[in-house]
């Protein structure tokens, strides 16, 4: 076994005892920890395919942002954990079963029958200099230029309506909100009036600071 | 060497695995979202080992769209289930039967 296979091996027994973790563990906090992992160990694999952008951006994005998401909302939320886990030993063995059954046709597919070294062959090492970032980018600006801005807007509808949907909306009078059309229509003659007053003279305190002297 | 296939039969062990997560934690949906962002994560694998085995990198420009669209069904997916509960101060799914047909 080469150290590039032994590496390969390590990297994928980490990520799928971590997805096995994630499935089996109780706690939604350790399971999204655990998912953290398997998103790791396959960003290094990612990696070893000659992938680095993506790799890197799995760690970043993912890792950096949806998972710390997940962590968020996990702890926010009160969950209570053992009505949660309830019926889990009762689907173990459909779920077994199901998953080993679609294993066993999957691995009819692309088993090393098919998709072995001997029918395809493992592609040449690029060259030293060779960027990967450079080779995605040029077709994603290019070729692929509509779907990148597509991609863009997708993710501002994201970031619309998952605000629409958590904002919380108080009933007014319970809490004071800022009305900013209100405030920019208001005039001065609003806000500050005039009255008109007659002069008030205070005869008895003079009175009385006279009574003292005497 | 490390054959395709490895990175196939890997991608398809995760999947299974995700799958088998949607079958056991069918209450918590959480962990629902968490086995779907798996199940992504493994497709992906396979597109990624297609695109350095063929030395074409349209498979990797492929993942660069999933892991978009990915994110944005993580954020909006979450922002339900917090609506979800605030309303019912409840995540069980077994309590979301309101729309029972």
């Amino acid at each position: 076994m080469s150290f590039e296979q032994f590496i390969f091996y390590v990297l994928a027994a980490i990520a799928i005892i971590s997805g096995l973790m994630m499935i089996t563990v109780k706690n939604p906090v350790k399971a999204a920890l655990w998912l953290v992992l398997a998103f790791i160990s396959t960003a290094g694999l990612w990696i070893m395919a000659q992938a680095e952008f993506l790799g890197l951006v799995l760690i970043l994005v993912y890792v950096g942002a949806v998972m710390v998401l997940f962590l968020f909302v996990v702890m926010m939320l009160d969950i209570n954990m053992s009505i949660l886990k309830e019926g889990f030993t009762r689907y173990l063995p459909i779920g077994a079963l199901a998953a080993v059954a679609i294993f066993a046709l999957i691995y009819m597919v692309v088993g090393p029958d098919h998709f072995g070294l001997d029918k395809v062959a493992a592609p040449d090492m690029k060259p030293a200099g060779y960027s990967n970032t450079t080779e995605i980018a040029i077709p994603l600006y290019t070729e692929h230029a509509y779907a990148f801005i597509l991609a863009a807007v997708l993710l501002l509808v994201g970031i619309v309506a998952a605000i629409a949907l958590t904002l919380r909306r108080r009933p007014t009078g319970a809490v004071l909100y800022q009305d900013i059309d209100k405030q920019n229509k208001t005039l001065a003659k609003d806000r500050f009036e005039m009255v008109k007053m007659d002069a008030v003279v205070e005869k008895a305190v003079v009175e009385n600071e006279e009574e003292d002297k005497k | 060497m490390i054959a395709l296939s490895d990175y196939l039969l890997f991608g398809a062990v995760l999947f299974m695995i995700s799958m088998a997560g949607i079958f056991l934690n069918r209450k918590n949906v959480i962990v629902l979202l968490m086995s779907i962002e798996l199940l992504l994560l493994a497709v992906n694998t396979n597109l990624v080992a297609f695109s350095h085995y063929l030395n074409d990198v349209t498979g990797q420009i492929f993942v660069f769209f999933i892991l978009t669209v990915a994110a944005a069904e993580a954020a909006i997916g979450l922002a339900i289930i917090v609506l979800v509960f605030r309303n019912r101060k409840s995540i069980n799914v077994d309590d979301l039967g309101s729309l029972k047909g």
